[in-house]
């Protein structure tokens, strides 16, 4: 009796210490906005790092937690986007946005929140059709089928006859955006926050013993058909909001932006982050942003220090230096940032005491 | 009289042209402990996967506990290359997969043993609550079910309690040494809830110390769950010491059965396992 008060006690405790973190973060991305200015690049790798963050985490649940090797991110994404953005361009745009289609067939608008709900969940139903066939693959021709499919889907979304739908391959803009970075924080942090107590639930814990063992899950009376398409949905689902907070990041639109590179990328996030790791993915996807965007762009300008030209830097040279450390990443550092491990304040706090111990010693 | 908790009838499994288990019937009575044994590729690991749904059989029929569980009848190209002595064919076809037979009550282990390698002890056989759940992904994810929760949790730990494993339960499943990796298997086994449990091999790589204590351990257990036990092993002493009955295959087919002085004594056993003297 006493022990379990106690064990309450702890986790009042440990809850509200995370409610006093997430707070301040939100508190910090707000200071820093109205400081450095909502359009500076610290804002601008802030805002798609959280986006990218989501989506990675929603790849990590399918590919780190369920052991399904998938790669038909980029086409969920595309579906988000395109959806939400479909939805919420104003009616008196509509013939603007849509001038080779007529004005196209849609003519009213949904609610901001309702559009990217329903970007996700027209994702999860592409992906629910496209899992009962793809599901029964394994390992590499799940990911060549899945591959497949996200091109099919991006095909779909250019061709010239749902123009008055999706319009074709032409830009869609003039959709609502977000003003502040404190709305894709808020969205992407209630979703990876979902996922993660999903991923700590009893159907997560069934998805790691498929990843584990899956004729061992078999015999434990999981069935793996339906765990696989579960897991293939949700990841697709939150793939879907993803896309919509891209597009809204993008502040346009347009189909051909979605292809297999961005699911690389949002795949290389995930293999540095630690295939396994929630809080990898986070971090990672900061990172990458961070680096693709801001730190290395240094490397694609012409360089001149007094008369001497540096070689090599010129526009791409950025991407060169960039598939070496990620090269480096894969071959020394193969468990990633985080390996299968989260970050915890309590692990935190102990290796910070045991640091502290040490040096006492020395 | 109740129904046997498992009855085989003509289950014959053929793969191309070997026939791998050839019209085995067999029954097993409640609260027994049943051994198949056998010479290395005898069929016997065959015979379980008929049953526990891995493989569906050629032909015959499973019955658990009185209901049709598995059945089939050759079809396509396989009605002429049939091979099998038993000729008449089931009637109905009734597969199901693993995951079902184990929710009906037949947990299994593997000759070969399959734990979740990233996972702790506890992880390992609180994944084996799973099946009983009735909270749905919602309920799961927002942690309405946290009433169910305790009890899956409470259950796992009740199961490695009766295994004796309560001490390690926070290690890593493959840390563990291989007599315990065994047990922690049947505990994961015993967490499904079984009434039957089908152990393949569980001496397989012990020492005859280890051997021995297994032996109690399965006796153990069976009374403790009242649980109904059919194993194949290789280990004699332990068949003989724990074993109501015996079934004996060779090359498929069911060659004796009797309690174990019988099978002791039986000249088709000796030859199958030490061969015939020839002049």
């Amino acid at each position: 009796m006493l022990l379990s008060a106690f064990c309450k006690i702890a986790q009042a405790k440990r809850l509200s210490v995370y409610v006093l973190l997430i707070s301040t973060l939100f508190v910090g991305v707000y200071i820093l906005e109205n400081t450095v200015g909502a359009n500076s690049m610290l804002m601008m790798v802030l805002k798609k790092g959280a986006i990218y963050a989501l989506v990675a985490v929603a790849m990590n649940l399918l590919n780190g937690f369920t052991g399904l090797f998938s790669l038909g991110q980029s086409g969920f994404m595309l579906i988000g986007a395109n959806i939400y953005a479909i939805f919420t361009i104003e009616t008196g745009n509509r013939a603007q946005v849509y001038q080779y289609y007529g004005g196209g067939i849609i003519q009213f608008t949904l609610p901001t929140l309702v559009s990217i709900i329903l970007g996700g969940l027209v994702a999860a139903f592409f992906a629910f059709l496209i899992g009962l066939p793809v599901l029964r693959l394994k390992s590499d021709y799940l990911a060549i089928a899945t591959l497949g499919f996200a091109e099919i889907i991006r095909a779909i979304f250019q061709y010239d006859g749902l123009g008055p739908i999706t319009n074709g391959s032409n830009l869609l803009r003039k959709f609502v955006v977000f003003e502040t970075a404190l709305f894709p924080f808020a969205v992407a942090g209630a979703c990876i926050l979902l996922i993660a107590l999903m991923i700590h639930s009893t159907y997560g814990r069934a998805f790691k013993a498929i990843r584990d063992d899956e004729i061992a899950a078999e015999a434990m009376g999981i069935n793996l058909f339906r765990h696989k398409q579960m897991s293939f949905v949700i990841s697709s689902f939150f793939a879907g909001i993803g896309g919509a907070l891209l597009a809204m990041y993008q502040t346009t639109v347009q189909a051909k932006a979605f292809t297999a590179a961005m699911t690389y990328e949002i795949l290389l996030i995930v293999v540095i982050g630690g295939m396994g790791s929630i809080s990898g993915s986070i971090l990672a996807s900061f990172l990458f942003v961070a680096a693709s965007e801001w730190w290395l762009r240094f490397l694609d300008n012409v360089t001149v220090i007094g008369t001497f030209k540096v070689p090599l830097m010129r526009s791409g040279f950025r991407m060169v230096v960039f598939s070496v450390i990620i090269m480096a990443v894969v071959l020394f550092y193969r468990q990633g940032i985080m390996g299968d491990k989260e970050l915890s304040l309590h692990r935190l706090g102990a290796r910070f005491t045991r640091k502290k111990g040490g040096a006492d010693h020395g | 009289m109740a129904d046997p908790v498992l009855d085989l009838r003509h289950v014959t499994m053929q793969f191309g042209g070997v026939v791998a288990v050839d019209n085995l019937s067999m029954h097993i009575d409640n609260q027994e402990i049943v051994a198949l044994i056998g010479p290395n590729g005898a069929g016997k690991t065959t015979a379980f996967n008929c049953i526990t749904g891995v493989y569906t059989p050629t032909n015959g029929q499973v019955y658990y506990e009185g209901n049709l569980i598995v059945s089939n009848q050759p079809q396509g190209k396989m009605r002429q290359m049939y091979a099998g002595t038993h000729k008449e064919y089931s009637k109905e076809i009734v597969v199901n997969t693993p995951d079902r037979i184990t929710k009906m009550g037949l947990a299994r282990t593997f000759q070969n043993i399959r734990l979740f390698k990233t996972q702790t002890v506890f992880e390992n056989v609180l994944i084996a609550t799973h099946l009983h759940k009735t909270s749905n992904l919602f309920t799961a994810t927002l942690r309405l079910n946290h009433k169910e929760e305790t009890q899956m949790r409470a259950h796992a730990l009740s199961m490695l309690e009766a295994v004796g494993l309560l001490d390690v339960k926070d290690e890593l499943a493959t840390s563990l040494p291989y007599g315990m990796q065994r047990r922690l298997e049947i505990a994961r086994a015993l967490a499904t809830k079984p009434r039957l449990l089908l152990l393949d091999e569980p001496a397989a790589g012990m020492n005859p110390q280890e051997t021995e204590a297994l032996g109690k351990f399965i006796v153990d257990i069976q009374k403790r769950f009242e649980l109904t036990i059919f194993l194949i092993e290789h280990h004699m002493d332990l068949v003989m010491d724990i074993s109501d009955r015996i079934y004996v295959i060779d090359f498929g087919r069911q060659i004796a059965t009797g309690v174990p002085e019988e099978i002791q004594g039986n000249p088709d056993v000796i030859t199958a396992y030490l061969g015939v003297y020839e002049e």
